[in-house]
């Protein structure tokens, strides 16, 4: 337990690393842990930094689920945001995690490098910032992420068409995260007692979206904070409700995140997206109504609109088994060009790319105690 | 990107325009604060937020600030690669050296070309 001794509070963390070890116990059959999966690639990151799965007991098992923005883009619309990077005049603006992303034809910052004009921003208002100091150019912004950053590029948009500026439009790619949730838990493969609920998301849309989950499927949810703390907490809360026998949806994450979420955000989410049809996510194909774009009244700021964007479908590579690593279905060990072919330099699926990819959080921390200990 | 980062508010700049600057362990830069002045109490000089990619998510208390930005901290360069994002100004012009990259331009560099560019009226980011 000498990971606990680095922890805020390390009585706290070891009473709940004690409450989990004796109430897996009662749960869990032989050579059958009780199964949890983080939705978040932020408790992903921590749960590897730390290595909390190192002070679970073996009767316990975290499954990383899809719950990072940048890993579920597929190739084909990253293959897209270079087609459209590279068209005369525009300037082409994209968080910095996003620039590492492989195409089927390399990354942005290779399109950068060949001559496209690609800059990296932090916010979307930076990308807006842009535009209206170069009113001769096209300004793209290339939207990605959950419910947590879609507010951002709305209120961008709603400044941008408040000023006038004719020359920003964004490449939207924001998704929502419980079609993924029900993606997961109607999948035959995956066997799964509970969810830890993603923290970020849930301060703009509360907690009460979730309640699906026990509701249609009978598994319990705990929404989380990111400290190592705060997972084993909601391991506890989960397991606690599973001994007794409840299947309910809790915050553990009070300090933060409330049942109703953020009116003010989800008012501007609804003036300014409309629900996709459908959209490709990597590694768990289409899902219905999982992803944002711009509502009709915003038609004249979006990129596909005012593009002629070539709509790319890319198959993921053969060898890459992210979407496996998406479901939970294997460990990021467990794919077959993990670290070898596929490593944080020359990634090949993007699990691998972004710091709260599974594989990359794995290969970055994990990877040298815990191969020996868990490989099959 | 998808990390939320606590900062203290500093200045409100214009409550019509929701902008305001925080400060970040010491960085400052303006943000947007128009998703959390709907918030019980409002929002002042002196509350704490989660921010990210340059808005403010939602009000924090001053312990969970603390302990959220020493918890972010011991990510090391996850957390290094964030405030420097959060300290940088947007690249209004293209930096003219094409040996330099993109995600280790000299900031120094882009703000001196931006003081040159007189379309750009507004300052968004203070430096202490």
């Amino acid at each position: 337990m000498k990971f606990v001794d680095e922890y805020r509070d390390p009585a706290a963390a070891r009473l709940a690393v004690a409450e989990i070890t004796a109430l897996a116990s009662r749960l869990a059959k032989p050579g059958q842990p009780v199964k949890f999966m983080e939705v978040c690639g932020g408790h992903t990151h921590t749960i590897y930094k730390h290595g909390i799965e190192n002070v679970l007991p073996p009767t316990v098992e975290l499954i990383h689920g899809p719950g990072c923005p940048v890993c579920v883009i597929p190739m084909g619309r990253v293959d897209d945001a270079i087609a459209v990077a590279k068209k005369p005049g525009v300037i082409f603006t994209s968080f910095g995690d996003m620039m590492r992303v492989p195409g089927g034809s390399g990354n942005l910052l290779e399109a950068k490098a060949q001559g496209a004009d690609v800059r990296m921003v932090y916010s979307p208002l930076d990308a807006l910032r842009i535009a209206e100091a170069n009113p001769d150019r096209e300004v793209v912004f290339f939207a990605v992420g959950f419910e947590t950053t879609a507010p951002s590029t709305a209120v961008t948009v709603l400044k941008a068409r408040e000023r006038g500026v004719t020359n920003f439009s964004v490449y939207c790619n924001h998704v929502t995260i419980v079609p993924p949730l029900k993606a997961i838990l109607e999948s035959p493969d995956l066997r799964l007692d509970g969810f830890i609920g993603p923290g970020h998301v849930s301060t703009v849309i509360g907690n009460r979206p979730y309640r699906f989950v026990p509701g249609t499927y009978g598994k319990p949810l705990v929404t989380a904070g990111f400290e190592p703390l705060d997972i084993l907490q909601s391991i506890v809360m989960l397991l606690r409700q599973l001994t007794e026998g409840r299947c309910e949806v809790e915050n553990q994450y009070t300090r933060a995140v409330s049942d109703g979420g953020n009116p003010k955000a989800l008012e501007i989410l609804a003036q300014v997206f409309e629900l996709r049809p459908h959209f490709e996510w990597r590694g768990l194909g289409f899902i219905s109504q999982s992803a944002l774009k711009l509502s009709p009244e915003f038609a004249a700021f979006d990129a596909e609109i005012r593009f002629d964007v070539p709509g790319v479908r890319v198959a993921d590579p053969k060898a890459c088994q992210c979407g496996e690593v998406l479901k939970g279905v294997i460990k990021p060990w467990e794919c077959k060009v993990f670290g070898t072919a596929c490593t944080p330099e020359t990634p090949i699926g993007t699990c691998m790319v972004s710091s709260e990819g599974a594989c990359a959080a794995y290969y970055n921390y994990g990877r040298l105690t815990k191969i020996p200990v868990k490989s099959a | 990107m998808c990390l939320g980062i606590p900062g203290q508010l500093v200045e409100i700049v214009s409550l019509d325009d929701h902008r305001a600057i925080v400060e970040v362990d010491g960085v400052r830069r303006e943000i947007n604060i128009g998703l959390v002045m709907g918030d019980p109490g409002g929002i002042a000089v002196g509350d704490w937020v989660l921010i990210h990619v340059g808005f403010a998510m939602t009000k924090i208390d001053e312990e969970e600030a603390a302990n959220s930005l020493a918890f972010i901290k011991l990510l090391g360069s996850v957390y290094e690669e964030e405030i420097d994002q959060f300290a940088q100004e947007p690249e209004l012009t293209l930096v003219a050296d094409p040996d330099s990259s993109p995600l280790s331009s000299d900031t120094t560099e882009i703000a001196a070309t931006n003081g040159g560019a007189s379309s750009d009226g507004q300052e968004e980011l203070v430096r202490p």
